[in-house]
């Protein structure tokens, strides 16, 4: 590896670790599209800015795009709050609007600034190592290193020290209040930091990979634990990841390193969806089946319980009388059987004491309606699930 | 040129005419499919497909090698597709949020999207050229057949709309509803969601796939505000996208170096704008008025109340008393006096007030509502 691909990797690293972090907040407070929306309403920020700055790096220009950012949340809740459409309209028309500014903006001042869409909504990565950050004449290394190490330090400092009221807002809005914890302070903080993370990282790695880098490794996280400690680990783990293996992508490919990062994120979001051990397709699938199954038993266990006379209770009836398929009457009987809440003698089913202690129990179930029991009952007396 | 000379041109230059018409189909187009994303709190969603239908475009230009249009749009169409229905599967199978699905969808096949473009770019075909011109859209390279595919889709997209009205709308306000009553929602849902994805296709090349979802919302959203009824929403919003689409053509031609697509966004976010503002039912100023109204009626009821109360304490109703005496309730002032001898509630004379009879009655059943008040 040569220096620039390690400077590359390295930047890649930052970023997503950078963009993690917020990522996870916004997911949980079911906000990932504001991100969205302030990647692509900096633009009118950032060409301003430029017009002030002239420079992309400037703290100065970072700054005015931030603030765009947060303009572009105050507009979106100022729209919101008049009633007139729904969150989502508000936010579908508020960024389309400001970025049109500030296409229009470049466009009209196409001559006299170094500055194109493209540029800004797709970044690129392999040129950021070429930006160097002189200090008295001294290289220091690619200034968007230094630009989103120090949002990433800014970043992990607010983390740790307002974990607990992070926290607290995101998950029980009531109570933080409740607490002294002023949500709408840690919300608006939140969006500055997304805001300020999104502006540092577009011109390195463009608008879009900023949102990608934010709500797919929180997502893919989310996917796979209940822990909001251990989902930002994991988060950060695949955002690190998907770095790396993105750059290499990119290297083989000969293309956009942000586009294969996202690419690589997304492959491994499809596998996490499909494959995840308790949250993902295949075992809702799974469990869905398994529940469908076992509902018809307990109706099938009522239904015995009801009918004392052998016409009711005779193993083509069932077909007949309650409309299932020859192989669903074939699991549900199976499955009573392997548990031994029925006994089938000359094609007549009868419950055994425990299918009729059982029943009993459902019956109970049934009147109450609460959930948490009958999850219970299913596990003292299930030698198999459905 | 100016806009006036564009007016003069229209009818006879080729190119112009054919853009115009273009965008005036696709806003219309747009802003009909959009009502129903709206009211569906789909908003959104139009978002995330025109990026989804990015690596589409890519792939089919990478499968047969060739620019036609067409190929590429049904790529867009199928990608667009799939996107909208893992969306789907996200929200449905998964403890994932709608924002989340829709953001996820919306970066990673544009990120894919984007890695295609790249790849394809440095491939050693000369035709490659133009592809990205699907990013932010160029009205400009729209064909007569390009216009005339718009037209019959919005054809068939209108007899559909006809067709299916009595569902689309019954799906719209109450799914449940509709499912006891024996529809197919699944089948009405695909199909309007299907109609949607089209028509943000179709706008790709026009307006690009970042401000496509504006095309579909915000004609919407303006039509909204001005009524309560589903037909006139769509119709309205159909007109007010065909008139975005048409202003903008002619704003960014009387310039130079303006891109169609955001000044056609734009002028749709002016109407937008205009309707939040002063839509006589629901617009912002109205709403003000009539807020302001209420208050100063609620003043004036409550001075009222208060001189019954007064009143009350006296045989004789008119019997007159010194204006000072109202002095430890604060809501009243010289005006509101004047007011309520103009509604003949109260008689004033030099500093003293007296009530009517009118003004008595009006005062006892004011808190009861047993007599209307218009």
């Amino acid at each position: 590896m040569t220096s620039p691909q390690i400077e590359i990797q390295l930047i890649a690293i930052v970023v997503a670790v950078a963009c993690a972090i917020p990522g996870v907040f916004l997911v949980l407070r079911k906000m990932a599209l504001i991100s969205d929306a302030i990647s692509h309403s900096i633009l009118p920020g950032i060409v301003i800015g430029f017009f002030i700055t002239q420079d992309l790096n400037s703290p100065l220009l970072i700054l005015l795009a931030a603030i765009t950012g947060v303009i572009t949340v105050v507009l979106v809740e100022a729209i919101q709050k008049t009633g007139l459409v729904k969150e989502d309209t508000a936010i579908g028309l508020v960024f389309p609007a400001l970025f049109s500014i500030g296409v229009i903006l470049i466009a009209k001042n196409a001559n006299d600034v170094h500055l194109d869409v493209d540029a800004v909504l797709l970044g690129e990565l392999a040129f950021a190592p070429f930006d160097r950050l002189l200090m008295s004449g001294i290289d220091m290394g690619p200034k968007s290193l230094w630009i989103m190490g120090s949002i990433l330090v800014i970043t992990l400092v607010l983390l740790f020290l307002f974990f607990k009221e992070l926290k607290v807002s995101t998950f029980d809005v009531g109570l933080s209040s409740a607490m002294g914890i002023s949500p709408i302070i840690m919300h608006y903080g939140l969006m500055s930091v997304s805001s300020v993370t999104v502006v540092g990282a577009f011109d390195a790695v463009g608008a879009i990979l900023v949102v990608a880098l934010m709500i797919a490794p929180a997502a893919i996280a989310y996917l796979l634990t209940s822990d909001l400690k251990k989902m930002m680990l994991i988060s950060i783990g695949f955002g690190v990841l998907s770095a790396i293996a993105g750059y290499w992508l990119a290297h083989l490919l000969d293309a956009s390193i942000s586009g294969s990062i996202t690419t690589v994120l997304g492959v491994i979001f499809l596998l996490v969806y499909l494959f995840a051990p308790r949250k993902g397709l295949l075992s809702v699938l799974y469990r869905q089946r398994q529940q469908r199954t076992e509902v018809s038993l307990i109706t099938f266990l009522l239904h015995l319980t009801n009918h004392s006379e052998e016409s009711e209770r005779h193993i083509n009836h069932l077909n007949e009388h309650i409309n299932w398929q020859k192989v669903r009457s074939q699991t549900v009987l199976d499955l009573a059987e392997k548990n031994n809440m029925i006994s089938i003698t000359n094609d007549v089913v009868s419950l055994t004491a425990k299918g009729k202690e059982f029943t009993d129990l459902a019956l109970e179930y049934i009147m109450t309606n609460k959930d948490e029991k009958i999850e219970h009952m299913k596990d003292d007396f299930f030698l198999f699930r459905g | 040129m100016n806009i006036y000379e564009y007016f003069e041109l229209l009818f006879t230059d080729y190119t112009l005419r054919t853009i115009t018409l273009g965008t005036a189909v696709l806003g219309a187009i747009c802003g009909m499919l959009g009502s129903f994303a709206v009211l569906r709190k789909q908003s959104l969603l139009g978002d995330a497909i025109s990026h989804a239908a990015l690596p589409g475009i890519a792939l089919a230009f990478l499968i047969t090698g060739a620019k036609d249009s067409n190929i590429l749009l049904i790529g867009a169409l199928v990608s667009g597709l799939i996107g909208t229905f893992w969306i789907r599967g996200i929200i449905t199978k998964t403890h994932l949020k709608t924002d989340t699905a829709l953001g996820l969808i919306l970066s990673l096949f544009f990120g894919f999207g984007m890695l295609l473009l790249t790849f394809i770019q440095k491939q050693p075909n000369a035709n490659q050229a133009g592809l990205d011109k699907y990013l932010f859209g160029q009205a400009a390279t729209l064909l007569e057949k390009d216009v005339f595919l718009m037209m019959i889709v919005t054809g068939i997209c209108l007899v559909i709309l006809l067709l299916f009205w009595k569902e689309f709308k019954i799906l719209l306000f109450d799914a449940d509803y509709t499912k006891t009553l024996g529809f197919n929602t699944r089948f009405i849902d695909i199909l309007i969601t299907f109609f949607i994805v089209l028509a943000i296709v179709l706008g790709l090349q026009t307006v690009g796939v970042i401000l496509m979802s504006a095309m579909l919302l915000a004609p919407a959203a303006a039509a909204r505000q001005w009524t309560n009824r589903l037909s006139t929403m769509v119709v309205l919003a159909a007109i007010f996208g065909a008139f975005s689409g048409v202003f903008g053509t002619a704003i960014s031609a009387s310039q130079n170096n303006l891109s169609t697509g955001p000044v056609i966004v734009l002028v749709a976010a002016v109407f937008v704008l205009f309707s939040f503002i002063f839509s006589p039912g629901r617009g912002l100023l109205f709403r003000e008025i009539r807020f302001r109204k209420n208050r100063r009626d609620l003043e004036l009821q409550k001075t009222l109340q208060f001189m019954y109360g007064i009143a009350q304490t006296h045989e004789n109703i008119s019997h007159p008393h010194a204006i000072k005496i109202l002095n430890n309730f604060q809501g009243f002032t010289r005006k509101t006096l004047q007011k309520l001898e103009e509604k003949n509630w109260i008689t004033l004379s030099g500093q003293q007030w007296a009530m009517t009879t009118v003004g008595y009655k009006e005062a006892k059943n004011l808190y009861n509502q047993q007599e209307q008040d218009d």
